[in-house]
């Protein structure tokens, strides 16, 4: 038997030696394709890397005819319309996902879990017909004046209420990651094992302290699904670009139309013809690229000092 | 779970001939058949619906030309020209000097339909069409007309009770010639415009909100009270919306019409030039619908091959005489007779290998 083959199968079995190549094939597919992405884009964006540098970071300005690109208003609505989304949705699916399983009679559970991973199975310019139809008029109506009547004094509630805009945008953001964090929380929670459930009650704890413990026991499942349903929220396009007004602006008013970067890299590049226009374009692909990596970056931190806080206080209780 | 090794043999087969055997279907793909002559055009998405009328109408006529358009957008009809990856662009905005210089070959604009941007707008109560004088569209545009009483809007809508209600512009977030044309027109008719926005398919609008494409911008108009937006004719007329009548240059105001666009074509033809490349917006004559355009099919002037060319030249001129006729039918405005004229010397003009095509 040749020598590589040992070093692939130390059983120095053909067949496993064969599957172990394919699989680690599959596996480095995948680094494969990522490096290709990021050499791509970055290969694409040399023109306008080089024009505008480091300030088409810091630049709020986006004025094709021009030439002037800047990228500051669309990060900047890609991460308040996702950050707006994850506030809304990590409550509601972690309630969700505990009554299914903690408290939710067998015949409930059922349907319940059937509808919530059938609304993840809606593609995203139905949520956007949704949201022009039905959301954006409804929260015109119902829920914006409202808000600037109470809470008009902060600056998030100002400004002329049309029902499109930032909240409209994150409302639906939330909305669609909502079935996403809220399916992979009741796997999670499903998972515990029931001991633990045994071990709080036969100490005493109420219902409410059990599902303390389950909780912290599956807390870094459960920043997983934060974590998938924030990647979906910061790409997501055709939803949000037709609820969010899709206007390059900085405001601090949530009423206020803004623009994510998936959003006007679909809607500006099939007519972008100019040579830095489309470099322009492809460069806030790779800043999207960045943002997802970086708010996952901080968001795996974020979770691994709470866990190892509440895990050092769980065992303290 | 264990599979026999015989088993995992035949899985291992079965994957490795699939694999081989898609990938020599890939290679045969592009090799017609039986003296079947193929074109590949690419580009503007406003004229596709007529251009697949024609296509179906050219290929019941010569049943081995096989045509395929792929509505792409605009900048991709001129970038897929320039590339010489299709035998034919489309286009709605005319290519800029620059786009022809790095072009490989001399590149020809033969005008095929006209279409035209309307105003649409959601007021309640209003039964009238609204009037709207050049300057108001460009102020209202740029955030300084604010409320629908406005008196400017008042002198030219009198016995029409415009409500008290603040404006809510609409205007298209996706890349697009109909954004172009509306732009053009707005630079000729204000020069604020002109210096603070200009003109293109995707300007920094000063106020408003973006929605995507005709439907987008509908949507948005139906849904909101006191809005305006802009969208094709076509697209206005099949979905009933209501259109404003716009005040042209000769000071009437004129609805947005198949006739009236003709119109501003025919108005337009002591300033076209020789290439026909030319803005149409604003045009003369006391009928023109002032916010018009030409589309056009790109090809260039020297054909590589014979065959390919020969028909080309066939089908494009098949296209502005006979399949004008499929024009208004579907929305479009025919070209006027003089410009049908042009574009035949252009047609005539093409040649392969320093030969005549027709």
């Amino acid at each position: 038997m040749s020598n590589w083959r040992r070093r692939l199968s130390p059983t120095g079995n053909t067949g496993d030696a064969i599957f172990r190549a394919a699989m680690f094939a599959v596996a480095s597919f995948m680094v494969l394709i990522v490096v290709a992405m990021i050499l791509a884009l970055a290969s694409h964006s040399t023109l306008s890397i080089r024009q505008f540098g480091f300030g088409f970071l810091t630049d709020r300005e986006w004025n094709p005819i021009k030439d002037q690109f800047g990228a500051l208003a669309f990060i900047y609505g890609t991460i308040v319309s996702s950050l707006i989304a994850l506030i809304i949705s990590v409550p509601l699916s972690l309630g969700i996902a505990i009554f299914l399983v903690e408290q939710a009679p067998y015949y409930l559970a059922r349907p319940i879990t059937f509808l919530v991973e059938l609304l993840a199975a809606i593609p995203s310019v139905v949520y956007g017909l949704w949201g022009i139809f039905v959301l954006a008029p409804f929260l015109r109506v119902y829920v914006e004046p409202p808000l600037a009547r109470w809470f008009g004094w902060l600056p998030l509630f100002q400004g002329s209420i049309t029902g499109i805009g930032l909240l409209t945008g994150g409302i639906i953001l939330a909305i669609m990651v909502t079935p996403i964090i809220s399916a992979v929380v009741r796997d999670v929670l499903s998972a515990v094992p029931n001991t633990q459930r045994e071990a709080a009650l036969a100490l005493g704890a109420t219902k409410w302290e059990t599902t303390q413990v389950v909780l912290v026991n599956a807390a870094p499942g459960i920043a997983g699904a934060v974590i998938l349903g924030l990647g979906r929220a910061i790409g997501e396009t055709m939803a949000v670009t037709m609820v969010i007004g899709n206007r390059p602006e900085i405001s601090l008013s949530l009423f206020q139309p803004s623009y994510t970067l998936a959003s006007v890299i679909a809607n500006e590049f099939t007519e972008a013809t100019a040579d830095i226009y489309l470099s322009s374009l492809v460069e806030l692909g790779l800043i999207l690229f960045f943002v997802t990596f970086v708010v996952n970056a901080i968001a795996r931190l974020l979770v691994w000092r709470v866990t190892r806080r509440t895990t050092s206080v769980g065992m303290a209780v | 779970m264990s599979f026999s090794k015989t088993t995992t043999r035949a899985i291992f087969i079965l994957i490795f001939t699939a694999l081989v055997s898609t990938a020599f279907i890939g290679c045969g793909g592009n090799t017609g058949s039986g003296g079947e002559i193929r074109l590949q055009g690419a580009g503007a998405t406003f004229p596709n619906p007529l251009y697949q009328k024609w296509l179906s109408e050219y290929g019941k006529l010569h049943a081995n030309v096989k045509i395929d358009y792929q509505s792409i957008g605009s900048g991709g009809g001129i970038q897929q020209i320039q590339a010489r990856t299709v035998d034919f662009g489309a286009s709605d905005a005319p290519m800029s000097n620059d786009d022809l210089k790095s072009a490989p070959g001399e590149i020809l604009h033969i005008p095929t339909v006209l279409g035209a941007v309307v105003l649409t707008y959601n007021l309640s109560g209003i039964t009238q069409p609204l009037r709207f004088a050049p300057d108001v569209i460009a102020d209202i545009y740029l955030g300084k007309i604010k409320n629908w009483s406005d008196p400017r809007l008042k002198t030219d809508n009198s016995g029409v009770s415009l409500p008290s209600g603040d404006i809510t512009v609409v205007y298209r977030s996706d890349g697009s010639g109909t954004s172009a044309v509306f732009t053009d027109y707005l630079s000729k008719v204000s020069q604020e415009w002109k210096d603070k926005v200009g003109a293109g398919k995707s300007p920094k609008w000063p106020i408003g909100i973006g929605a995507k494409g005709n439907e987008g911008v509908t949507g948005q108009v139906k849904n909101t009270p006191n809005t305006i937006g802009y969208v094709e004719l076509a697209y206005a007329v099949q979905n009933k919306l209501p259109v404003a009548l716009i005040k042209n240059k000769s000071g009437s105001f004129v609805e947005p019409s198949i006739d009236a666009v003709t119109a501003a074509a025919a108005g337009s033809l002591a300033t076209t030039p020789d290439d026909l490349r030319v803005s149409i917006t604003d045009a003369a004559g006391a009928t023109a619908y002032p916010i018009s355009s030409y589309t056009y099919i790109l090809a260039y002037k020297a054909q590589p091959d014979q065959v390919k060319g020969k028909t080309l030249v066939d089908f494009l001129w098949w296209g502005i005489h006979d399949g004008e006729k499929f024009a208004k039918e579907l929305q479009y405005a025919p070209l006027p007779e003089e410009i049908v004229k042009r574009a035949e010397a252009k047609i005539n003009s093409m040649t392969a290998g320093g030969q005549p095509l027709r």
